[in-house]
């Protein structure tokens, strides 16, 4: 939900540019999240239900600690927790990731977006859903590569984590970040965190994860909620991260080339339709044809404006 | 309703009624259809009652439609089946749409062109139904590549059919006195003789 309108870099189903005088003055924001710091507490998740005053119905243990299962309509951010028996090291590693959206700088999700305006994207790179734009269609599912909207049966809109944008609007961080006891989730300019990355990176790597790095990936022109990862080189480790994401091809047919040639196409068949019909003439029965049937039957010829 | 005791009848009652109803439906699919493809569309949404409504409504006109395509195929498809003179027709039709019709090939109920876009249809049908249900997803929810494909196929397999009834329609606006067929049944002899005379000798008995 906006409390700006001047900061749209990008607005779903829209091909004029959108109102975006205002830039972030600082550059876009990201959110980074330090695995190797996560104890896994979950008052993240409690600080999204509250702030953005959601709450999930109780459900059932299904045998891990992940709880609720998987991202709701009502839970936009989950932990997500993954047991790694490391062969190099002889270690067990619970490795836990904080699920939600990733704000990519190409949203996939804005790019399927039938309904102008559903989704934007501010200048500072948080991907927001106007859910009273959005008309339930269900596209945002299929162009994201990170599995993260979702539909409400209550309502059939879609949403996500907003990276509190509400309140990054008014200079706050996200309830998320306000809330981690670790500091394992960090708010600042992308460029700054970045920074803050490196640092933790090479810390890691001094205490043996050599293959430390940050999580921000380029298939998606990169994004706005970051990751240290101890293990950058398999993402998918962590509950299936993507080692590569980008936008499905077939969702960059579709909302890409297809458009235009479709568009084209039918175009020329119904304006080269009108143009032959005034070029050519209509296909009429010839008179001489009517004038023998008219014959036979022993009949005047039927009158000439017949249609 | 005859207008000429001497006219052909072409359609039954019943056989007008199946073709409108498909006819409407396919209106209200491209119209609801085109609206969530293209944003230049997306206005359209408001013939429907707004985006959600539009998203509510296509896949109920779909199945109704299918249902009602399906009657349709199963009555026509015999005199659709495609022979050596419809190659023969199609071979020549360049020339038809040049305005020189005077020596195609005789022709039965259909020519080749119309049976061409039945089958073009058909395919169409068989490829926009399965894919529609795939990305309804009201009740069941595919996984995520499934729907991705079927998103793409259905707005292809939408933008061909679209493409054939252009056709289609301008075809039956182009050669005058076809549309009375669909409308109240019948042609006249002489449209008949001109256009599908092979059809025109076996309903008359008139072998010339």
């Amino acid at each position: 939900m906006a409390l700006q309108s001047l900061d749209i870099l990008r607005r779903s189903a829209t091909t004029t540019p959108s109102p975006q005088a205002r830039e972030a003055p600082a550059g876009e924001v990201a959110k980074l999240i330090d695995v190797s710091k996560c104890i896994g507490c979950k008052a993240c998740q409690t600080a999204c239900m509250e702030w953005n005053d959601l709450r999930e119905e109780p459900g059932i243990n299904v045998g891990v600690y992940d709880n609720p299962a998987d991202l709701t309509e009502n839970a936009w951010t989950v932990m997500r927790f993954s047991e790694y028996e490391n062969t190099a090291s002889g270690n067990l590693e619970w490795l836990i990731r904080k699920d939600g959206c990733m704000h990519c700088a190409d949203p996939g999700c804005l790019k399927a977006c039938p309904s102008p305006g559903a989704i934007v994207q501010y200048t500072n790179g948080i991907v927001d859903f106007h859910e009273e734009n959005c008309i339930g269609c269900g596209y945002c599912v299929t162009g994201c590569p990170f599995n993260i909207p979702r539909i409400s049966q209550k309502d059939h809109k879609a949403y996500k984590c907003t990276l509190c944008s509400d309140r990054v609007a008014v200079g706050l961080e996200p309830a998320c970040v306000k809330t981690c006891p670790t500091g394992a989730i960090t708010f600042g300019t992308k460029e700054g965190m970045r920074d803050q990355a490196e640092e933790r990176i090479a810390d890691l790597k001094e205490r043996g994860f050599d293959k430390a790095g940050l999580y921000d990936p380029g298939g998606v022109g990169g994004t706005h909620v970051m990751y240290v990862l101890h293990h950058a080189d398999q993402p998918s480790l962590y509950h299936g991260l993507p080692d590569d994401p980008r936008i499905s091809p077939l969702v960059s047919v579709w909302k890409g080339v297809a458009k235009p040639l479709a568009m084209l196409a039918m175009g020329v068949a119904a304006i080269g339709s009108l143009f032959h019909y005034i070029t050519m003439g209509p296909n009429e029965v010839s008179r001489e044809l009517e004038d023998e049937m008219a014959r036979e039957n022993r009949r005047p010829p039927p009158p000439e404006d017949e249609p | 309703m005859r207008r000429d005791p001497s006219d052909l009848p072409r359609y039954t009652a019943s056989e007008r009624a199946n073709h409108w109803i498909v006819g409407i439906c396919f209106i209200l699919l491209a119209l609801s259809g085109l609206a969530l493809f293209h944003p230049a569309f997306f206005p359209l949404t408001l013939l429907f009652g707004g985006g959600p409504w539009t998203r509510i409504v296509h896949p109920y006109v779909g199945l109704v439609m299918a249902v009602f395509f399906l009657a349709m195929a199963l009555r026509f498809w015999r005199l659709n089946v495609i022979g050596p003179e419809d190659k023969a027709w199609l071979r020549q039709a360049g020339k038809m749409v040049g305005g020189d019709d005077h020596d195609m090939p005789a022709q039965g109920k259909y020519n080749g062109g119309q049976k061409l876009l039945f089958w073009g249809l058909v395919i169409g049908m068989f490829v926009i139904i399965p894919t529609g249900l795939v990305i309804w997803r009201a009740w069941w929810t595919p996984p995520v590549e499934l729907v991705r494909a079927a998103s793409l196929l259905h707005a292809l397999a939408a933008v061909w059919m679209i493409l054939l009834i252009i056709v289609h329609v301008y075809a039956a606006i182009w050669t005058r006195g076809t549309i009375r067929a669909m409308l109240y049944g019948t042609v006249t002899r002489a449209w008949a003789k001109q256009h599908h005379r092979a059809w025109y000798r076996k309903m008359t008995g008139d072998s010339r």
